[in-house]
């Protein structure tokens, strides 16, 4: 789950990790009164979306306004709020539709002596999470590790005993923090790695970590992702959570317990299992066709929730055939078979439809297909179900 | 002989009484195995299926001589249910549970580890040794015994495996669901090398997806160690970067995980991948063809 730097950035304050004072508005009169607030000669006004990349993104309605505009004025946070909010922002990470903008922060300036990195992930092969510091700041970290790995320093951690101060020292060691920094340093650097644990994060990252011209480090930028599967011990959290970011289809799903992705091909494909809904994608494409989404409904879904899984994927206007594979395990092929005839009833296929069944129960699952009147090619393995369908789009 | 589970096998269910704890108990006690009991906190004395119930596995193990237990509690307790299971001794620990949180099991990985017990899963299907012993939720009756070792980190997708090697008459010695998590109790290379010692498997199938790195690590493990007929799939070439496709261990994160990067690793370790899901138990067949 992700959240918004304005709310990232509230937790570090709460958590006495250092952030520049800042205001959030949602019109652009509210962000003249902030700068005033604020009282500094400059101040910076960034849109609020998930995705990354905003200072290099545009506004789609109004080309010459990027995504973080600093401002020496009211009349100036003014007219850059005006440009963002209500509009949508396009960056490399949203794709080309963008994001709607529905929050600016507005945000004091302040004196930067050094622009570093920070990241905090888990890193699976060490089956603990990792601290990431890199002298590159404002850089992408995946540049970085790609042309000059040795720039990363990383320590791992303990979420018993948190990050301890000896790791920072070295950490600042190598990126040549000195004096009363250290100091500063530690107090951040351990505070962060406690938050990631308390909270069930899955990834921080502050890009750029500032060193003030006071030798003070502050978290200019704030990007906090949290297990989803651990939510429900932080509801304060989980209320964070803004659905207008995510896919509509997507959340429609969520919310029917299915796990769908969008995707922009035109062969929509329903799958019980991850795994099995992955391969079906590759192997629609291995035969010359483009996959429309993922979707596993699951073990345990009865006919009304595969039924919506057909609602969803048939509301894809790109949709130009269906591929049911199914491999019964928990999930049993007369509950597949009873929602397609369902959805055919309810929502008609207007495209054609291919069914590969297998597994438990799949003679009893072919007899209700068979004696429905839907219409539906069937296939006996998975390279007939791929070239069946691949077929059926021409 | 086949790898962790034979018909000696004496198996608890961790959350017996609950909805998919009863069903699967009963579902592998048909299966053939060893069921021999099961616990639920606060019923402890009471009977499921005429299998006695225990509050503790501490009791289930003294009373029944339990080596073996499938979890099926809520995420929220299953953390605390695998450090159970260690604590009264249980050898083999298959974690079924879906939706853990990741520093759960960051938390429960090294003690574990220093126990010398084997954690499967979470979020797997279990583990089979057909014909003798069924820890899961996997349909027993697609498997034969035989002489293909399956360890993979999708669920349907390896009955689709088992599936195509039955047809093709090989059967299996054990098949192992490694779960779908970024943290995971046992490894590819774990497994390998019970495989690689074990008289009954003859040629291995190992089953990947995208994210993380334990393809590659086991494929530098397979170059120096193996000598059996290893076979590979990889799931998820078509997989867009930074979405999770279902498993929360299956995403491609900062361009690393991609499916072309583990099947150039496989590749390069003489491991015969199959391009098509469809091709799974012919690749199989040539591996143990390029080892003859």
């Amino acid at each position: 789950m992700k959240i918004h730097e304005f709310q990232a950035k509230k937790l570090f304050d709460d958590a006495g990790i250092a952030v520049l004072e800042n205001v959030v508005a949602t019109t652009a009169d509210e962000a003249a009164v902030a700068y005033g607030q604020l009282g500094g000669e400059i101040a910076v006004v960034k849109a609020q979306v998930h995705a990354g990349g905003r200072g290099k993104g545009t506004i789609l309605e109004c080309p010459e306004q990027h995504g973080v505009q600093l401002v020496r004025s009211a009349d100036e946070a003014r007219t850059a709020a005006a440009n963002m909010l209500g509009n949508r922002l396009q960056t490399i990470q949203t794709g080309e539709e963008g994001s709607v903008v529905n929050q600016v922060l507005v945000e004091a300036g302040c004196n930067i002596a050094r622009e570093l990195y920070l990241g905090i992930v888990l890193d699976r092969g060490n089956k603990l999470p990792v601290l990431m510091c890199s002298t590159e700041g404002g850089v992408e970290i995946e540049k970085v590790a790609e042309e000059t790995p040795e720039l990363i320093h990383k320590e791992h951690f303990d979420p018993h005993f948190g990050l301890q101060p000896f790791q920072v020292r070295k950490i600042c060691k190598q990126l040549g923090i000195t004096g009363s920094s250290v100091r500063s340093a530690v107090k951040f650097m351990t505070s962060l790695c406690a938050l990631y644990v308390k909270l069930d994060c899955s990834l921080m990252e502050i890009n750029p970590l500032v060193v003030t011209a006071d030798g003070e480090l502050v978290a200019l930028d704030a990007k906090v992702n949290f297990d989803s599967n651990a939510m429900y011990r932080h509801p304060a959290i989980a209320e964070l959570r803004d659905i207008g970011e995510e896919e509509p289809a997507e959340v429609r799903a969520s919310e029917a317990g299915l796990s769908f992705i969008k995707l922009d091909g035109n062969i929509a494909c329903l799958v019980n299992g991850a795994g099995l809904a992955m391969s079906t994608m590759d192997i629609i494409k291995l035969h010359g066709g483009e996959p429309a989404n993922f979707l596993d409904v699951g073990g345990g879904a009865n006919t009304q929730q595969v039924t919506e899984a057909f609602r969803i994927i048939l509301s894809d206007p790109n949709v130009k055939a269906v591929l049911v594979n199914i491999f019964g395990g928990i999930a049993r092929c007369t509950t597949i078979a009873n929602a397609v005839v369902e959805a055919s009833r309810e929502v008609g296929f207007s495209v054609p439809l291919v069914v590969r069944l297998e597994g438990t129960e799949v003679e009893e699952g072919r007899k209700i297909l068979e004696e429905s009147d839907v219409e539906l090619i069937t296939a006996t393995d998975l390279t007939d179900a791929a070239e069946k369908v691949v077929a059926a789009v021409g | 002989m086949s790898i962790l589970i034979n018909k000696n096998t004496k198996v608890i269910c961790q959350g017996i009484t609950g909805k998919s704890g009863g069903f699967h108990t009963i579902g592998c006690r048909d299966y053939g195995t060893q069921l021999v009991g099961g616990v639920t906190p606060g019923k402890g004395g009471e009977t499921f299926e005429g299998l006695p119930v225990f509050d503790t596995v501490k009791e289930s193990v003294d009373a029944t001589g339990a080596n073996a237990t499938m979890i099926f509690v809520p995420a929220a307790f299953t953390a605390d249910a695998i450090l159970e299971a260690v604590d009264a001794g249980i050898e083999v620990i298959a974690a079924i549970t879906e939706g853990v949180p990741v520093l759960d099991m960051v938390r429960v990985y090294e003690t574990v580890r220093a126990s010398g017990a084997t954690l499967i899963g979470p979020n797997c299907p279990g583990l089979i040794t057909p014909g003798e012993c069924k820890i899961g939720i996997m349909p027993g009756y697609i498997h034969n015994p035989g002489k293909v070792g399956i360890m993979s980190r999708s669920g349907t997708l390896t009955y689709e495996a088992v599936w195509q090697t039955s047809n093709r008459g090989f059967g299996q010695s054990t098949c192992v669901g490694l779960g779908g998590d970024p943290i995971v109790g046992t490894s590819f290379i774990d497994l390998l090398k019970l495989y690689e010692a074990d008289d009954q498997t003859e040629a291995i199938m190992m089953i990947g997806e995208i994210g993380g790195t334990a393809e590659e690590e086991a494929a530098e493990y397979v170059r120096e160690h193996v000598s059996k007929p290893v076979a590979a799939f990889i799931a998820g070439k078509t997989a867009p970067p930074g979405k999770r496709m279902g498993h929360a261990g299956a995403i491609i994160s900062g361009g690393k995980g991609t499916a072309s990067e583990k099947v150039k690793a496989l590749e390069a370790a003489g491991i015969e991948v199959a391009q098509s899901p469809a091709d799974m138990g012919e690749a199989v067949e040539r591996a143990i063809a390029n080892k003859a």
